[in-house]
């Protein structure tokens, strides 16, 4: 650098001094930039762990269910031979909880005493008499389902230091809790209510089959469709096409539609599927076409990278011994191809499988307690039921939630690792 | 016959024709004695038969059940007594509607009066009728078209070049369909949103400031007006993905510096990974996560420090969101300094340069270009996001820009006027098409200017 030179020449000034004091500074700053980026890393990385911990937190609880045992007299005065279907079946219940508890009263008392058993357990009766006609007239023991209110209490969620008027059980309800517990009748076990049951507005007795069938149907649907179109559509683009305006066209419309926001599809599917064509509102069906229509991008652009993997020998060794196009592409590049489309495919339906914009759209948000059985059935799935749980203002379907989004998130673990294993498997590098 | 039965068989007589077709090629091969050469394989002219008796039965099969109920309920109108007919569009409608629950035994919103029975038994008797006509259409059509195909088989017929032309066609059809998705999209977003801006000015949509979309049901009904000004919806999406642009944008592009220029390979085959899991997680958790979590997190915090935090605040929706778009941004920016060549590096080193200030003086200067298309395109997906604010932001449109308060945004209004009872041809149903006119419109550009701005990036260092 030319510097004035310096007053006094016995303090000359060399440039690598000039360098040399500033390389503390210079190593300073070094050490701070290195330390941001590893800051962004831990603290994207703290927030993974932190969504983790709060969803698994809240959810565990919810794969055990409390359940109090009582003895129920099926009494024949109520369950008539020819009305077993329509019998009045909480009159059971509340006949074996007040045999227990002989000392309560009046009117209020009583019906305070009947809310600890859940309002469905009769449900749970009326299936063993429609299983086993024979039991009529016996006196059974019985675990039914408590109260969302009883389970929440149990599992320390409701606090029961607090004044009365603050709690959602009464000090009567928690001694009468408390004797149950000390006489060996509340357990709390696994709550197989929750995988095998349809929605329901009581939380104890909410499950999330529905929900899976529902995004099960979905998502045969879309796969069904968007799995030969998008491969159709690649191989097309990729070896059939020549480079004009037309390609051109479809590529950019492709790309953009990958980037298109996904509810923007929901107002597509309203306005054409619905309207237009006048299909069945909240049906497995239209969500599968919605979710074929957002997918189809996906699919294409993994299919055709797979496309492009494959060398151009194999294609002209083909030609070479007097293949037509087709069957080059169908006979050698197609089964080459496989791989890596399939592993597109699986990520693509690993998205749609947790897309819930588009899908409330087109009416799969509505209460729907039946499960399923077919592709035009009204169905939820599994995100929107999350998002509808969410929603609900009981305690209770906060841990439902998390629980549901455990088993929604272990759908997508086990999805995404099929293809990474798919890819590892038969992944050919040439 | 039901239209399912009617599809798998279908597929099983098309399945039928193949053998037939393939029988005869045989047996006209088999009858040569190998002394003549057909031009195609047996497999062809099965195939052939096959795809003469399929297409055209699937194709007649789809139009007729897309236009099948239209005709019905146009048939089945006419025949309603005159004192129905003459209701109201939407008020027939609803008729309607009650006729078709009627018919498939679901509930019905009002007492059934015999004129809806018999038109129910009408519409009843139509179906079954127009269902079995298509039963029998179909499969006439597939009987002759196997019989025709099976006389043309001969020694010389080019049945392969024929079954490569249709399939050729078929994946032809399969690759326009991107394109009639966006015709699709664009035509019944305009449609609804014309009819909006009838009704409502589009500069009185666009530049009001007041947001209540309801409609008065009666005239003289209090808060009878809606608004329609769509400015603090605008500015609430603005707000929202500002405050994840300011969460996303830094962390992720600095982990991606660490990742591609600081980190080990073992420690990036870690840490790569589980950055890229939060782009896995499904949107509805994370809204879930901001609305039961963050939210009421922020909100105690606000308290602590003497701050009025709404509960619903813009802040918690924001913060999570970009917590959302972090590896989206990540990993383009990880692209995007990888492709920058090592020489420029290597150049930096030589001049004496430290490791961070050759990434800041020279790596991600030459990098800009890339990394500023890959943050357009995590702002498109921020303004297009729907469920994290759906449930963590709030519905009331607030003109403000405090992240402490609630705010909407595009796609909350849209869901909240669509999800439930609509009617068409309110104006507060219309306006969710025009609202998703403005975000399809918006988001595009933003896609086409990253897209066109990363490709150029991209050929820079080729």
């Amino acid at each position: 650098m030319n510097r004035e030179p310096p007053v006094n020449p016995k303090a000359a000034v060399r440039t690598i001094d000039i360098v040399r004091s500033g390389l503390p500074r210079r190593y300073r700053a070094e050490q701070r930039f290195r330390i941001y980026g590893l800051s962004a890393i831990l603290l994207s990385i703290l927030f993974l762990a932190l969504l983790f911990a709060s969803i698994v937190g809240k959810g565990y609880s919810a794969f055990w269910q409390t359940t109090i045992k009582l003895d129920i007299f099926f009494d024949p005065a109520v369950l008539q031979k020819e009305a077993l279907v329509n019998a009045d079946y909480s009159a059971l219940i509340k006949a074996a909880i007040q045999n227990l508890f002989s000392e309560v009263d009046g009117r209020q008392d009583r019906r305070l005493l009947n809310s600890l058993v859940s309002a469905g357990a009769g449900y749970q009766l009326r299936g063993m008499v429609l299983q086993n006609p024979e039991i009529v007239g016996r006196t059974v023991s019985v675990w039914v389902p408590a109260d969302d209110e009883v389970d929440m209490t149990l599992k320390g969620h409701f606090r029961r230091d607090v004044p009365e008027a603050e709690r959602r059980m009464s000090d009567k309800q928690l001694a009468w809790l408390d004797r149950l517990t000390a006489e060996g009748r509340v357990e709390r076990k696994f709550n197989t209510t929750f995988l095998s049951a349809g929605d329901s507005r009581e939380p104890e007795l909410a499950g999330i089959w529905g929900a899976v069938s529902g995004s099960f149907f979905t998502l045969m649907i879309s796969l069904v469709l968007s799995f030969p179109i998008g491969v159709a559509a690649a191989v097309y683009l990729e070896e059939f096409a020549g480079k004009n305006r037309w390609t051109d066209l479809i590529e950019v419309n492709i790309n953009n539609l990958a980037a298109v926001p996904s509810i923007v599809f929901g107002l597509l599917g309203l306005a054409v599927f619905l309207n237009f064509f006048g299909l069945p509102r909240s049906a497995p069906l239209v969500g599968g076409l919605v979710l074929t229509l957002m997918t189809l991008p996906t699919i294409i652009i993994a299919s055709r990278s797979a496309l492009q993997a494959v060398p151009p020998s194999i294609r002209e060794a083909a030609l070479g011994v007097g293949a037509s196009r087709m069957q080059m592409v169908v006979h050698h590049v197609l089964p080459l191809a496989l791989p890596g489309m399939l592993t597109g495919t699986i990520i693509g339906m690993a998205r749609a499988l947790g897309e819930s914009a588009p899908l409330l759209m087109i009416g799969m948000v509505a209460f729907i307690a039946d499960i399923p059985h077919g592709v035009t059935d009204p169905a939820t799935v599994l995100p929107v039921q999350i998002y509808l749980w969410a929603d609900s203002p009981e305690r209770a379907f906060v841990e439902k939630t998390s629980a549901a989004i455990m088993v929604l998130l272990a759908f997508l673990v086990v999805m995404n690792a099929g293809a990474i294993i798919l890819r590892k498997r038969f992944e050919r590098r040439w | 016959m039901a239209p399912f039965t009617l599809f798998v068989t279908l597929l099983a007589l098309s399945s039928a024709a193949y053998y037939i077709g393939r029988r005869k090629a045989f047996a006209l091969s088999g009858r040569a004695n190998g002394a003549i050469k057909m031009h195609s394989r047996p497999v062809y002219h099965g195939a052939l038969t096959a795809l003469w008796c399929a297409i055209p039965a699937l194709l007649i099969f789809g139009f007729w059940l897309v236009f099948e109920t239209q005709v019905i309920t146009q048939l089945v109108v006419k025949r309603l007594p005159e004192s129905i007919r003459s209701l109201p569009p939407d008020r027939l409608n609803l008729v309607i509607n009650d006729i078709r629950n009627l018919e498939s035994g679901n509930f019905v919103s009002q007492t059934i009066n015999p004129a809806m029975q018999a038109a129910a038994d009408h519409y009843r008797m139509l179906r079954s009728i127009s269902h079995n006509a298509l039963a029998v259409i179909t499969i006439t059509l597939m009987a002759a078209a196997a019989v025709f195909v099976r006389s043309r088989i001969a020694i010389g017929l080019r049945a392969r070049n024929q079954v490569e032309a249709i399939f050729t066609v078929i994946l032809i059809v399969c690759s326009t369909i991107a394109i009639f998705t966006t015709i699709g999209i664009i035509l019944s977003v305009l449609y609804e949103a014309i009819r909006f801006f009838k009704v409502i000015p589009i500069t009185g949509f666009l530049f009001g400031l007041g947001w209540s979309p309801q409609m008065a049901i009666r005239a003289d009904q209090v808060g009878s007006s809606g608004a329609f000004g769509a400015v603090p919806v605008f500015l609430g999406t603005a707000l929202i993905s500002a405050i994840a642009m300011v969460v996303a944008v830094p962390i992720g592009l600095m982990s991606a510096i660490y990742l591609s220029e600081y980190a080990g390979k073992r420690f990036r085959a870690v840490a790569k990974p589980l950055i890229e899991v939060l782009a896995g997680i499904p949107t509805v958790v994370y809204g879930f996560f901001a609305a039961l979590t963050v939210a009421p997190f922020i909100r105690d915090a606000g308290n602590v420090l003497g701050l009025n935090v709404a509960s619903e605040s813009a802040l918690a929706a924001g913060l999570v969101m970009g917590i959302m778009i972090i590896p989206f941004v990540s990993s383009l920016s990880d692209d995007f300094i990888n492709a920058v060549p090592q020489s420029l590096r290597d150049g930096a080193y030589s001049l004496g340069a430290t490791k961070s200030e050759t990434i800041r003086q020279v790596i991600v200067p030459a990098a800009i270009p890339g990394i500023i298309g890959g943050v357009l395109l995590a702002v498109s997906r921020a303004i297009g996001e729907t469920m994290i604010v759906v449930m963590a932001a709030g519905l009331s449109a607030n003109l403000t820009v405090n992240p402490l308060q609630a705010v909407t945004t595009v796609t909350v209004q849209i869901v909240t006027l669509l999800v439930g009872d609509q009617e068409f041809d309110s104006p507060k149903t219309l306006a969710a098409f025009a609202l998703g006119l403005i975000l399809f419109v918006v988001t595009l550009c933003l896609n086409v200017i990253a897209l066109y701005v990363v490709r150029k990036y991209r050929e820079q260092y080729e």
